[in-house]
């Protein structure tokens, strides 16, 4: 190096300069190393920050087993936050309580809607009893699931004032372990009612005619024909099932939280298990709604199983034409007069 | 009152995890529990930092804000704290907190959450100070003794520092004006949106 060959020659000039550039020669590589520093291309908080896209988090290493420790700073947490706490409350509360003021307008405006001929005294079996135990299984696990999770996302609002917090956490707790376990019964009734329904609920030209008449909603004594599930039923069968499917999915990750294994994807799946949820509830609300007090001669179907034959033949024309044909039902019979009401 | 945060200088932090070891043994924190772990960012590259990171304690905690049973709560340090007599183990503060502080024993028959775990700043629980029922569920309260937490206590670069935010935060400006650099106050903006005082 030219500039130790020039340290030299001073030293040789001047012994006491010769100490110092001694000290400099020895001192040089250091200095040289502080030249780069490394600490300007040290990892910078802010920087990381801000190059962070949305969603991301800042990850590193860890040295411990558990992986999922390596994530440092995940900021996507407060939009999940701001999803529970100011997102889901509007979502939840305009589904459910939208849907039931539908439903109160509905029964005042339209009423119940009555068997038009009649009870004629005759029945016929709609639902035999196995599907009806499917249907059953499958609507108790979904109320005490609606309710158990409705509590997740409302209680500490509207239920920890009134039983205050040890009876409420309390409470919860029992209401999660239900959520849990009768998640496996509800998910099996799903299986079953897909076996068991699946073929009398393929979309038909005769549904787009049913939905075209708004299903005879309208009127008592205009139902437009259907088989043994109008497109109201389909629809309401489709429903469940795809989101029974889409609740049993992400249900699955939040019961095994250690299966997908990363929160961002643990995220995800609860903002599908909620939204999911609040539109199910409304959904099944309707359903409800119609096969108890919305409509006369309905709940039958699934209570006893057997329908009154005047009920059937308004609502499912070409089922009992089947039915008939089948040979498994008495023949017609002329129809009773209608009574005043 | 003081509002007591963490705080780790990367620039000093030598990922010894001595940190991690203290605080398991401080508060015979179970087996796969970690309240306090160190992270490198960067691993092998040029500039290289490990932070050690455990609970912010944060302002506004987004833990408290979204858990379904109210079981958190603030002590007058600013010590976000939870009942584990309340905790439904739920997993919900778990998502929300953006430092991963959350954790929960693996228990019940399918492996599903037990009651949340997380640093306490060594300042315990809900239960009366230092007695064995709080022990058992949140560990030693260093802090009912005059005691600051032990991971930052005993970090031989004192890269980690516990205490008044606004004192910390003090001498860590320090530093970084003497050294000329500094790879930031990691997760206070997170935490505190930058505030000393918050």
């Amino acid at each position: 190096m030219p500039s130790s060959l020039s340290i030299l020659r001073l030293a040789v000039l001047k012994p006491s300069f010769a100490a110092l550039a001694l000290l400099l020669v020895f001192a040089s590589p250091a200095a040289a190393q502080l030249s780069f520093k490394p600490t300007a291309e040290a990892v910078q908080e802010e920087k990381l920050l801000n190059a962070l896209k949305e969603g991301d988090k800042i990850t590193g290493r860890v040295s411990i087993p558990d992986g999922s420790a390596a994530n440092l700073i995940q900021p996507a947490g407060r939009d999940w936050r701001d999803f529970q706490r100011s997102k889901l409350p509007w979502i939840g509360g305009i589904a459910i309580l939208g849907m039931l003021a539908v439903l109160a307008i509905f029964l005042m405006v339209r009423g119940r809607i009555r068997v038009h001929q009649g009870f004629s005294g005759k029945t016929m079996l709609r639902f035999a009893s196995f599907e009806r135990f499917t249907h059953w299984l499958t609507a108790s696990c979904f109320i005490i699931l609606a309710l158990s999770g409705l509590n997740v996302s409302f209680g500490r609002t509207l239920i920890l004032p009134l039983f205050g917090p040890d009876a409420f956490a309390t409470m919860s707790a029992w209401a999660k372990l239900a959520h849990n376990y009768l998640a496996f019964p509800f998910m099996l009734g799903l299986a079953i009612m897909f076996v068991i329904w699946i073929k009398d609920n393929i979309p038909g030209k005769l549904d787009w005619e049913w939905l075209k008449q708004g299903g005879g909603l309208l009127s008592d004594d205009k139902h437009p024909p259907a088989k043994r599930f109008n497109a109201g039923q389909k629809g309401i069968f489709w429903i469940v099932i795809i989101g029974g499917v889409l609740m049993s999915v992400s249900g699955w990750f939040l019961l095994f939280p250690y299966l997908p294994g990363d929160v961002t994807a643990l995220q995800f799946w609860t903002v599908i298990h909620a939204v999911i949820a609040m539109l199910f509830i409304a959904a099944m609300l309707a359903h409800i709604y119609i096969g108890s007090i919305g409509m006369e001669g309905a709940f039958d179907a699934m209570g006893s199983g057997e329908v009154d034959l005047n009920w059937a033949k308004e609502h499912h024309a070409l089922w009992v034409e089947e039915q008939q044909a089948k040979g498994g039902v008495a023949a017609d019979t002329p129809p009773r007069a209608v009574p005043a009401e | 009152m003081a509002r007591v945060k963490f705080l780790c200088d990367a620039d000093r932090c030598i990922e010894c995890n001595a940190c991690v070891t203290a605080c398991k043994n401080e508060h015979e924190v179970p087996w796969g529990i970690n309240r306090r772990r160190v992270v490198t960012i960067n691993d092998g590259k040029p500039g290289e930092r490990s932070v050690s990171m455990a609970c912010m304690h944060c302002t506004d905690a987004p833990c408290a804000a979204v858990c379904p049973v109210s079981c958190f709560y603030t002590t007058a340090d600013g010590v976000v704290l939870h009942s584990k007599d309340l905790c439904i183990g739920c997993g919900y503060c778990f998502y929300a907190c953006p430092f991963g502080a959350p954790q929960y024993p693996k228990v019940g028959n399918f492996g599903s959450r037990g009651k949340m775990d997380k640093c306490t700043y060594c300042a315990g629980g809900p239960e009366a100070d230092s007695t064995p029922a709080e022990y058992a569920k949140y560990g030693a309260n260093r802090l009912a003794e005059g005691k600051l937490p032990i991971c930052a206590e005993m970090c031989s670069t004192k890269s980690l520092l516990a205490g008044d935010g606004a004192i910390i935060a003090e001498i860590y400006k320090e530093r970084v004006m003497k050294r000329g650099y500094g790879s930031g106050m990691w997760g206070w903006k997170t935490a505190y949106s930058d505030s000393p005082t918050g």
